[in-house]
């Protein structure tokens, strides 16, 4: 059984390699997240609500059900994290009209309850360090990671302004012409290299708790699943052993 | 073997419904007295296991539609309140959605089984045709259920789908707004695919998997070694080489059933996207009839079907082409009993030309499932294009090749057991 478990394991060895090299445009940057830090999400949670909340929505992510999560006191939640609401059951919604929002930015914001469920947390990390000054832009500034896109730089005044990085490559036809490849910073903000990465960082965790809540709390469930279940598989195995000890 | 009561004078409840109803002759027949081949291997738990994710998907099922809102304004958002509002409702969720791509898992090492062992072969061929119709509903039953939560790609999967049938010459476009029940995938088209995922299809699939389970108890399972265990029998009339189905094999498919479950729990608990393989990630954005995703690519269990579909090309001002051959790519697999021409049945005693057919053919299955999931760009359309030769290959030459591979000397007895 252990050869034939191998066999399968080998056989889907390919498809395991193809997978992971999936990409192509410029890789993202590793956000590492820790869904249990408990400490990275309260900061992400009021981050959010500071410099996010006033376009963006949660609308799946009750307050209370952030507050129990993330061990806020309800004091503390509706004092300083509840701009757009006074009942703690209410979702997450951004107090913007949605057609105002349209009008302004060409295309509403988009609500964010299941952002990093979509895109990843990689992304959510990247897409918040990859602003550049571009000012072809409506809002003067591109992303790396999302290019054209339609959201001013609100933490401008954290991270400061970064400017593109090109590469003189030969295309197709050996004709040189310019890649973006990167970003570097060129004019600081109010935060260091490092304090941006991690206020990036926590606001990338709180989005993936955000996208699915139960996430810290399913994974340790399935520690002690897992555990009952190999004790489980142990037993019956015995069982069968006993049975079988006389079929020849 | 434990001693049963005894059917006609036994007292008590047991024996009161006995008089009424053939409660103990059934579980005699069927289960403590049906005799199954002693050398089951491991390719042997996957039905039984295909029965359990069956009925995982049955009961999870149920208390999913109890909070899920069939409606094109209401679905995306009943499914998010399932994960987070309805109690456990995450885990049940997650059961129900591992238990798809699980079912799939199961039922393709069930349907290889049957290849390697020649289980499809005289006199189980309806057994066999059985099978193939559940794995059709399956399909069916997966697509219609991928749609419900109502992402952008249940939409544009839908989408890209039903539009094969408007492919049809003549009838297509009028059977595509029939299937659809309007012109585009729309609140009609969700709610249908509701009704059809929640009652039609399940039931079709219980009653198939019940014609199924009769077939296989009237003719006998089959066994690695290929042969009938009831052609050597003690005095009793039970066949020397078999062991009767409980408790002997209920204690080894228990046995199966935790393994199986440390896994499918491990996925659930651990990884239930799968690496977007399971759950995929533009699903998590609600459907939008004015914005593709940016590659539109089917759950994993239908991408070799989807490349076969790509991999052939257009002509004659028509796509119906590619639509014809992943049909066909199913509909072939109901002829197998009458393709294989082989002498014996297992592959132990076949020769090197079924054994090197048989790895191409899982080769390129696995490759079109890997071209199903990206783009058709770069080197993928030629390797689909391969791999839908192949796929046909093994199914169109086997009349030749099974007939004219040598074979080796079938024992009389079975010969050995894990």
């Amino acid at each position: 059984m252990i050869k034939r478990l191998l066999l399968i394991a080998v056989a889907l060895l390919p498809a395991g390699f193809a997978l992971a090299q999936e990409g192509g445009e410029i890789a993202l940057r590793h956000a590492g997240t820790d869904i249990t830090d408990i400490k990275s999400l309260q900061r992400g949670a009021r981050d959010f609500m500071n410099y996010c909340s006033g376009c963006h929505s949660l609308t799946y992510l009750r307050y209370n059900r952030m507050a129990a999560d993330l061990r806020i006191p309800e004091a503390d939640l509706k004092a300083n994290l509840m701009f757009s609401s006074s009942n703690p059951f209410d979702g997450i919604n951004s107090a913007m009209p949605a057609a105002d929002a349209a009008n302004w930015f060409g295309k509403p914001p988009p609500d964010l309850s299941l952002i990093a469920r979509e895109r990843g947390v990689d992304y959510l990390y990247s897409y918040q360090k990859g602003f550049y000054v571009d000012r072809a832009r409506m809002w003067g500034v591109n992303n790396l990671y999302l290019p054209g896109v339609a959201m001013p730089h609100v933490l401008a005044s954290l991270s400061g302004l970064q400017e593109p990085v090109y590469k003189n490559e030969p295309d197709s036809a050996g004709n040189a012409h310019m890649v973006l490849v990167d970003v570097k910073l060129t004019a600081p903000g109010a935060l260091s290299e490092q304090e941006y990465d991690v206020f990036c960082r926590d606001i990338a965790n709180f989005l993936d708790y955000a996208g699915e809540p139960v996430k810290a709390k399913r994974q340790s469930l399935g520690v002690f699943v897992t555990l009952f279940l190999l004790v489980g598989f142990v037993f019956t195995y015995l069982l069968k052993k006993e049975y079988w000890k006389d079929v020849h | 073997m434990a001693a049963a009561p005894e059917s006609a004078g036994s007292k008590g409840l047991l024996g009161w419904i006995d008089q009424r109803f053939p409660l103990t002759a059934l579980w005699r027949s069927q289960v403590s007295e049906y005799y199954a081949p002693k050398n089951f291997n491991f390719w042997y738990y996957f039905g039984s296991l295909a029965l359990l994710v069956l009925v995982n998907q049955l009961v999870t099922g149920i208390f999913l539609t109890m909070n899920y809102k069939p409606g094109s304004t209401e679905a995306f958002a009943s499914v998010e309140y399932i994960m987070r509002d309805v109690s456990w409702g995450w885990l049940i969720r997650y059961m129900h959605s591992t238990g798809a791509s699980a079912f799939f898992v199961v039922v393709y090492l069930h349907m290889f089984r049957a290849l390697l062992y020649g289980s499809h072969r005289k006199p189980r061929e309806l057994l066999w045709i059985f099978g193939c119709l559940i794995f059709v509903v399956l399909m069916a039953e997966g697509f219609m259920g991928y749609v419900l939560p109502w992402g952008n790609m249940s939409f544009w999967g839908a989408q890209v789908i039903t539009s094969l049938f408007g492919s049809l010459p003549v009838i297509g476009a009028s059977l595509l707004e029939w299937i659809r029940g309007d012109y585009v995938i729309a609140d009609a088209t969700l709610n249908r695919f509701f009704a059809l995922h929640v009652a039609a299809l399940p039931l079709a699939l219980i009653f198939l998997v019940i014609a199924h389970l009769m077939a296989l108890h009237e003719v006998g399972s089959n066994n690695p070694d290929g042969i009938e265990i009831h052609d050597h029998e003690d005095e009793h009339g039970h066949p020397l080489d078999g062991v009767p189905f409980h408790p002997y094999y209920t204690v080894k498919d228990l046995m199966g059933v935790m393994f199986f479950l440390v896994i499918f729990g491990g996925v659930i608990f651990f990884a239930p996207t799968f690496g977007g393989l399971f759950l995929e990630g533009p699903n998590f954005e609600p459907a939008n009839p004015l914005q593709t995703p940016p590659h539109i690519a089917p759950v994993w269990y239908f991408t070799p079907f989807y490349a076969m579909l790509r991999a052939v090309p257009s002509f004659w001002g028509t796509q119906v082409w590619g639509v014809l051959v992943m049909g066909a790519s199913i509909v072939i697999l109901f002829f197998v009993p009458w393709l294989d021409r082989s002498p014996v049945r297992s592959i132990r005693y076949r020769g090197p030309i079924y054994k090197i057919m048989l790895t191409v053919f899982v080769l390129s299955f696995i490759t079109l499932g890997l071209c199903g999931l990206r783009p058709p760009a770069g080197i993928y359309p030629m390797l689909a294009k391969i791999g839908t030769v192949l796929y046909f290959a093994f199914f169109l030459l086997m009349p030749w090749y099974s007939r004219f591979d040598s074979v080796k000397p079938v024992p009389e007895r079975v010969t050995s057991h894990d």
